[in-house]
């Protein structure tokens, strides 16, 4: 078996950020808006396959557009924001659909990192590294405004910007998972390590770094499953993810 | 000459266009005892919104510079599932585990070492959300504490606390304002408890329709337009729509 260390080494960072981001989002409430989110990558995707130029700056693009616009409906209308995720991650799944080329389609939904490059390792442990400290550092607000946003703002949260911030966290998380499980699968990567670590975990610290192990055990795992046995990455990831997840049942506190 | 800490001048607090609060003006000396009385509806947690600067308001609000607030919501619906214990809550404030003992024992869960193994299990490492409702409220006080306030706003704080904690918690007030000069604002519907600690009354129906010292402000008259206010409205309302039926 051939082992692509560049594979390993990206799966590495992003399986940890995706963990430790995903348990916020679970936190939250927010795990299928990630979900919904990494469907908002796919025009971006296509953009750069259709135009050769790299598919993860079109996902971000497209994900920083739609965040936006998220965040702004949301402020604006008071429409609760899973509803407002739900137009947008419909909309542009058919954008997407009618953008891809027919034979990259299979690649943009379901990611190979088989293909990685060295840029894009290099991108996406840079990346994922960035997450990881940013989401450390508004940790505490953030927790604090899920428990009562009235108790996080009377202890100087600035509540809305910090939304803000942790958005653009899941846009960057979800841009560089793409390319590991794709768009329609990503959401596996930050929902499963997390509620597989409420499992099991006692409190919240331990609560978010398990999650964050979890994660990089899935994602590596799965990886050198697939490459073992032959199969597409993606769903092998997904359902080694699921997999420690059912394991984590028979544990549950 | 006591030293002034807040002044409020003329505040009025509206949503989408309906006044909540009118022209609202008191003021607060350090160490005072203020308490808000008021119907329901009638503004007393929207004038603690204000205060802490979470909702807009227009008029001025002027507190003491450099003051440390710390404030106990009414009640939080913590999630069972919600993985964070009590230590790392409080920790989200200070994170000196000597300021959380402190705080907790003021709040009447003992802390001393005989009692170690209890504190340890079933306070500090236990999640938030299995706390009863009692214990909770506690550890929002501890909460509060934690950093060492100059002023406290409390709203109603024997809400969901049994009567054995309810004096546990009053006794806090008590001593948090005699030893540490402490400035308090609470909310309350027990005018006992107005009576028992506070020095100073506001009395609010969206309006303020009383301000000063319990005992001369309190009398028949003042809760009667107080709290009989709602019920002339009411009265007032079924005359125009040409009811017959009275108000009970």
């Amino acid at each position: 078996m051939e082992i692509n260390y560049l594979q390993i080494l990206s799966g590495v960072f992003v399986g940890l950020a995706s963990g430790y981001l995903g348990s916020f989002m679970v936190l939250k409430r927010m795990a299928l808006v990630g979900d919904a989110l990494s469907h908002v990558a796919l025009p971006g995707v296509a953009l750069g396959l259709l135009f050769n130029f790299n598919p993860l700056f079109g996902a971000f693009a497209t994900l920083f557009v739609g965040i936006i616009g998220i965040w702004f409906i949301e402020y604006k209308t008071e429409l609760p924001a899973e509803s407002v995720v739900g137009l947008f991650f419909t909309f542009a799944l058919a954008v997407g659909l009618l953008l891809t080329p027919e034979e990259e389609l299979l690649e943009a939904l379901f990611g190979d990192i088989s293909t990685i490059s060295s840029v894009d390792a290099l991108l996406a442990v840079l990346l994922s590294l960035v997450v990881l400290l940013i989401m450390r550092s508004i940790s505490r607000g953030f927790i604090l405004g899920t428990i009562s946003k009235d108790l996080a703002k009377a202890s100087g949260v600035k509540v809305a910007r910090q939304n803000l911030v942790f958005m653009a966290l899941v846009a960057i998380i979800v841009a560089v998972g793409i390319k590991s499980v794709g768009t329609l699968l990503m959401g596996a990567l930050v929902i499963i390590p997390a509620i597989a670590s409420k499992n099991i975990a006692s409190g919240m610290a331990r609560y978010n770094w398990t999650s964050a192990i979890i994660g990089l055990v899935s994602l590596v795992g799965g990886v050198l499953l697939a490459n073992y046995l032959n199969l597409a990455p993606g769903p092998i990831v997904v359902l080694t993810s699921a997999a420690i997840f059912i394991v984590t049942l028979a544990f549950k506190k | 000459m006591p030293e002034k800490i807040l002044e409020v001048e003329n505040l009025d607090v509206s949503f989408d266009g309906q006044n909540v609060l009118e022209n609202i003006n008191f003021n607060l000396d350090k160490g005072d005892v203020l308490a808000v009385i008021g119907p329901n509806g009638a503004g007393k947690s929207v004038l603690f919104r204000a205060l802490l600067g979470l909702i807009p308001y227009s008029g001025k609000i002027s507190w003491q510079a450099g003051l440390k607030i710390g404030y106990v919501p009414q009640k939080l619906a913590i999630e069972r599932g919600l993985p964070i214990t009590v230590v790392e809550f409080l920790g989200l404030k200070s994170p000196i585990k000597e300021n959380m003992l402190q705080a907790l024992s003021s709040v009447g869960i003992n802390t001393g070492p005989e009692q170690e193994h209890h504190l340890e299990h079933h306070i500090l490492n236990r999640r938030m959300g299995l706390l009863s409702g009692g214990e909770l409220q506690r550890v929002l006080i501890a909460w509060s504490l934690v950093d060492n306030p100059d002023i406290l706003l409390f709203d109603e704080p024997t809400a969901g606390i049994d009567i054995g904690g309810e004096e546990t918690i009053y006794n806090l007030l008590h001593e948090l304002q005699d030893k540490r000069n402490l400035t308090i604002i609470l909310i309350s519907h027990d005018l006992n408890v107005v009576y028992r600690y506070a020095n100073s009354v506001i009395c609010l129906n969206k309006q303020q329709v009383c301000f000063g010292e319990p005992h001369s402000v309190l009398n028949p008259d003042e809760l009667s337009s107080l709290y009989g206010g709602e019920a002339k409205f009411y009265h007032h309302e079924h005359k125009n729509n040409d009811h017959t039926q009275k108000p009970d």
